[in-house]
């Protein structure tokens, strides 16, 4: 394939608030990442190529759009969504990430302020990879690593997360959830 | 004043200030983020909280002196000011917007303009802090000294 063995990450941060894109932008380059914020779920939608046509334009769409495509060199490896945000929620964004047959196997991650097990159990039960509570710590952002290389299938890269620096343990979907016991009230 | 005693006051003042709570352990998540390639990162964000907090203050000021107060919208807006005050570790701050979005539940206007008066009281002694922590820090600077990390011991 052609993908470059040093390929950075694209990370796409959705939020409304400026000060946690910029916090967020700055947690994810500090660990590598290449980042695109943006402020709504609409435009990141836009960003990824998606709109609101049925499937057949989307894939339509996203073979003419590289940037769309599953091309890992200008793709999006992960999504991270605010939770409250005006218009599209970060619920419905990703709602709307799963139902895409292009963007489906992105994996999304869920931010919010607020601690309320319904809401992170709906979110990860309808395909959130994570859920972290702001503000959120750069201990958090090294969870994105495993699910970043989920998406790389090629036996080949195996050696290349050998080579990585600082690998951390990959952890079961499980662990997510127990994780939600632990949390204090705000 | 020898560089050394302006970054030993900066290491005090800004340990007291954990101290009495007006910062938390985010402010140090802020500090580790900033450095070489990004020096000023700390100061943007500081001062974007100033902006957004500024416009917030008088966004709820005004609606919750409308004669028939939309509970929803200053709601909102006390949301969004726990939010950035939560993200740049401003800790009091943030907790009188705790209390404040706890009266805009059950609809207590009088609540509300007492949380609104203590958390702009907040707001700007947290303001004076940072101001004098940043000219602190320029000051080292501006003497050629390096600005000192704190260790703290949580």
């Amino acid at each position: 394939m052609g993908m470059a063995a040093q390929t950075q990450f694209h990370v796409l941060a959705v939020d409304d608030s400026l000060i946690d894109r910029k916090l967020i932008e700055r947690l994810l380059k500090t660990s590598s990442y290449q980042v695109t914020a943006v402020d709504s779920g609409r435009k990141a939608l836009e960003f990824l190529g998606l709109n609101n046509h049925d499937n057949e334009d989307e894939e339509r769409n996203s073979s003419v759009a590289s940037v769309s495509s599953d091309d890992q060199q200008v793709g999006v490896n992960l999504i991270i969504t605010d939770y409250c945000m005006p218009g599209m929620t970060g619920y419905d964004l990703l709602r709307k990430i799963k139902q895409s047959s292009s963007f489906k196997d992105i994996p999304v991650v869920i931010m919010s302020s607020e601690n309320i097990p319904s809401r992170i159990n709906r979110c990860l039960e309808d395909g959130a990879e994570e859920f972290f509570l702001k503000p959120v710590q750069l201990s958090d952002v090294n969870k994105l690593r495993p699910h970043l290389m989920k998406g790389i299938r090629s036996d080949e890269n195996q050696s290349n997360i050998n080579k990585r620096k600082g690998m951390e343990d990959i952890h079961s979907p499980d662990r997510t959830r127990a994780r939600y016991n632990e949390l204090e009230v705000v | 004043m020898e560089v050394v005693q302006i970054q030993r006051n900066l290491v005090d003042y800004t340990k007291s200030l954990f101290m009495e709570g007006f910062l938390d352990g985010q402010f140090l998540q802020l500090q580790q983020l900033q450095d070489e390639s990004n020096p000023d990162f700390v100061a943007e964000v500081v001062s974007l909280f100033f902006d957004d907090s500024q416009k917030l203050l008088n966004e709820l000021t005004i609606a919750l002196d409308q004669p028939i107060v939309d509970f929803k919208k200053v709601d909102a807006h006390v949301h969004q000011l726990k939010g950035s005050s939560s993200s740049i570790g401003a800790q009091k701050v943030k907790n009188a917007c705790i209390a404040f979005r706890n009266f805009c539940e059950v609809q207590n206007i009088e609540g509300c303009l007492t949380c609104l008066q203590q958390v702009k009281l907040e707001y700007y002694l947290a303001k004076n802090k940072f101001e004098t922590l940043f000219r602190l820090e320029q000051q080292i600077v501006a003497s050629g000294g390096s600005i000192p990390m704190i260790e703290m011991g949580f």
